[in-house]
């Protein structure tokens, strides 16, 4: 019963144990890297399967009809229905091409979106590897995606690739900076970088102390990924489909399984810095819940994404760029700086909590007020009729 | 095996950066140049020191290698297929990193370098941050006002050519 | 600590090779006929006019710089972040300095119009 309690971290000691009867050292690590390799580098891969049909079901639901439904019950092949067709379809590569940087970059991607998933906390003790340094290590993974977007771009030799590669780009940056701020704030909270030990510090879900964090993390990663309402390079009627414009076939596939990766990781990275990560009712008594309730949380951040897909107008570029730099960046280093404020304070740690909480919330009606003001104020220079007041 | 890693790295390393001077095409050279920030993240990884390797990786390929290759694209006509850019000096040129390169070997082998002694301690990146606020703060605090400086400058510099 | 690496060494030749193998198994089983009309760079249907270049704007360079700068300031909180519970109150009045002088930076691209998007 004990050895259920903690299934998989003893899974893994026993299948150590068995491969050393007959390997020497050496090669029981080989072997469990691969091992743990090909498991974390199929969850992309995992995720676009499943999180491709969750998401046509929900916005169909959304937009009040049914979704796929018609290759096996509710629809759920169809997503294996889009991979075979896509490892079929002719593989077009324009005339003067850059071939090498154009086949390169969906590589890049695709082992991108792969990478991140080295670090992610699925329970006590299960992880890939618990790096130091390892959510600074996520935001590395990703600038990595940012240079690929422009290889694609380039090697497209198609301007509206190029252009809609620039624009993805100054998206992709000016979003990162928000990011590694609230993952900064966290960090100070939690006093580590290490993934594993910023769960562990959660004894209350850091949701609750650092809202402003939150919000921030989850619009600046919602940026990062590509989701709407920050979809502009995507939208089927914009600038026709960006940057991967001249992909076709697998390529393409690639691209659109690092974006579904990319999806699942954030909302992992989310659940874990946010959420309280594997931690919940009883996961210390019995650790083997620990996945359950991360994959719990992570669907959950996803379905919340989702239903804003399905929900909110989009951005303009210049909104959303406006957006990142003069609202997300002032507020997260206020909130920043709060935080290490209050930390200083010789306080029990639950008032101090509180203390962050309520400047955190602060910190919301301000930025809602300008958010308001400026709304109003370019709605009677465009000689609108004025908003009713009452926008906090 | 570290001797052999440290071979790999150190080679991919420094073909990647003769590349950057001798390709033909401008955007390849940029191309090689993130493989070399990659090479010099994973030496600064066999060097135990991690900060530094994320560091590396998420400002020299997640940003200076985009503004490089922004700053390529500013410069007139390097997309038109016609003109593509070439580089024309590349023979010059490699000859010339070869000398620099049997140079730089040679004196970097002939120096006694001061080695410091031990293992680096497992809370280093607490120390860096401790060094910071503490024996190294004016640089720190410098460093915060050259970036301001530099960035005022970049945009005095774009808007006068917009106007 | 440097295994940890070793096995992001190894992940990452595995990350990489998936889609090699993927794209490998896609192009034994597609079919390949190119011909001009495929092959020719798409612009919304219709015969491409112009050379393929685009007037670049100084704008995104703009945006990379001030990305730069802040992506530099960022790392300089990590570790700061990470000493931060067992430093004194100095710790704190010299990162307030810091971000102050940032933050200046940032005001000033922003008067200037720096972060617009024309």
């Amino acid at each position: 019963m004990d050895y259920v309690l903690d299934f998989f971290v003893n899974l893994g000691r026993s299948w150590t144990t068995w491969l050393g009867t007959f390997l020497p050292e050496w090669g029981v690590t080989i072997i469990n890297y691969l091992v743990g390799g090909i498991i974390l580098v199929l969850m992309p891969v995992i995720a676009t399967l499943t999180l491709t049909w969750m998401e046509r079901k929900v916005i169909g639901r959304i937009q009040n009809r049914l979704g796929p439904n018609r290759v096996g019950p509710w629809g759920i092949f169809q997503a294996i229905a889009d991979a075979v067709k896509m490892l079929i379809k002719e593989d077009i590569i324009p005339d003067a091409a850059d071939r090498p940087v154009f086949n390169l970059a969906p590589i890049l991607i695709a082992g991108a979106a792969a990478l991140v998933w080295a670090v992610m906390p699925f329970g006590k003790g299960v992880i890939g590897v618990d790096l130091n340094v390892g959510v600074l290590y996520l935001v590395a993974v990703g600038s990595i995606t940012t240079v690929s977007v422009i290889m694609a771009g380039w090697g497209s030799n198609n301007k509206f690739a190029l252009i809609g590669a620039f624009r993805g780009v100054a998206q992709l940056l000016s979003y990162e900076v928000p990011m590694i701020l609230s993952i900064a704030t966290v960090v100070l909270l939690a006093g580590s970088m290490s993934t594993m030990r910023i769960v562990e510090a959660q004894q209350i879900p850091f949701i609750f102390v650092l809202p402003v964090a939150f919000i921030a993390y989850f619009l600046a990663s919602a940026a990062e990924v590509g989701r709407a309402p920050f979809d502009l390079l995507e939208a089927d009627s914009e600038i026709v489909a960006g940057y991967f414009i001249e992909y076709s076939g697998l390529k393409f596939g690639w691209f659109y399984i690092a974006e579904y990766g990319n999806l699942f990781a954030v909302s992992a990275i989310t659940a874990t810095l946010f959420l309280g990560g594997w931690r919940g009712p009883f996961s210390h008594q019995a650790p083997v819940l620990g996945p359950l309730y991360f994959i719990i949380k992570t669907v959950l951040v996803v379905f919340v994404m989702m239903w804003i897909r399905g929900t909110w107008p989009r951005f303009r570029i210049d909104q959303m760029l406006g957006f990142a730099w003069k609202v997300l960046v002032p507020a997260s280093l206020a909130n920043l700086l709060w935080v290490a404020i209050v930390l200083k304070i010789a306080l029990p740690t639950i008032v101090q909590w509180a203390l962050m909480l309520g400047g955190n919330l602060l910190i919301l009606v301000i930025a809602a007020g300008m958010l308001g003001r400026a709304a109003k104020r370019h709605a009677e220079q465009r000689n609108l009729a004025p908003l009713s007041s009452g926008a906090a | 095996m570290q001797q052999v890693m440290f071979i790999v790295i150190s080679a991919v390393t420094l073909i990647s950066g003769a590349l950057v001077v001798t390709t033909r095409s401008l955007f390849r050279s940029a191309l090689w140049l993130v493989l070399a920030f990659f090479g010099i993240a994973g030496l600064f990884v066999l060097l135990n020191a991690e900060f530094l390797a994320v560091a590396q990786i998420l400002i020299y390929v997640g940003a200076i290698s985009i503004l490089i290759i922004f700053a390529i694209m500013l410069s007139r006509g390097v997309m038109d297929p016609e003109t593509r850019r070439f580089n024309d000096q590349w023979g010059v040129v490699a000859g010339f990193t070869a000398v620099l390169l049997v140079l730089l070997v040679a004196i970097l082998t002939r120096v006694q370098w001061p080695l410091a002694a031990g293992a680096v301690p497992a809370d280093a990146i607490q120390r860096l941050g401790a060094d910071f606020v503490g024996p190294y703060v004016i640089p720190f605090e410098v460093a915060s006002v050259l970036l301001v400086a530099a960035m005022i400058g970049a945009i005095i510099i774009a808007r006068e050519r917009e106007n | 600590m440097l295994s940890q690496y070793a096995f992001i060494g190894v992940f990452a030749i595995i990350a990489f090779a998936l889609p090699v193998i993927g794209l490998v198994m896609a192009w034994l089983l597609r079919p390949k006929k190119p011909n001009p009309a495929k092959n020719a760079t798409y612009e919304c249907g219709m015969e491409t006019f112009g050379d393929t270049w685009v007037q670049f704007k100084a704008q995104y360079y703009l945006y990379a710089l001030v990305f730069v700068v802040f992506d530099v300031e960022a790392i300089f909180v990590f570790p700061w972040a990470v000493a931060y519970n067992k430093l004194g109150l100095y710790a704190l009045v010299e990162m307030v300095l810091f971000v102050l002088i940032l933050l200046g930076g940032l005001l000033y691209a922003w008067q200037k119009k720096a972060l617009e998007w024309h």
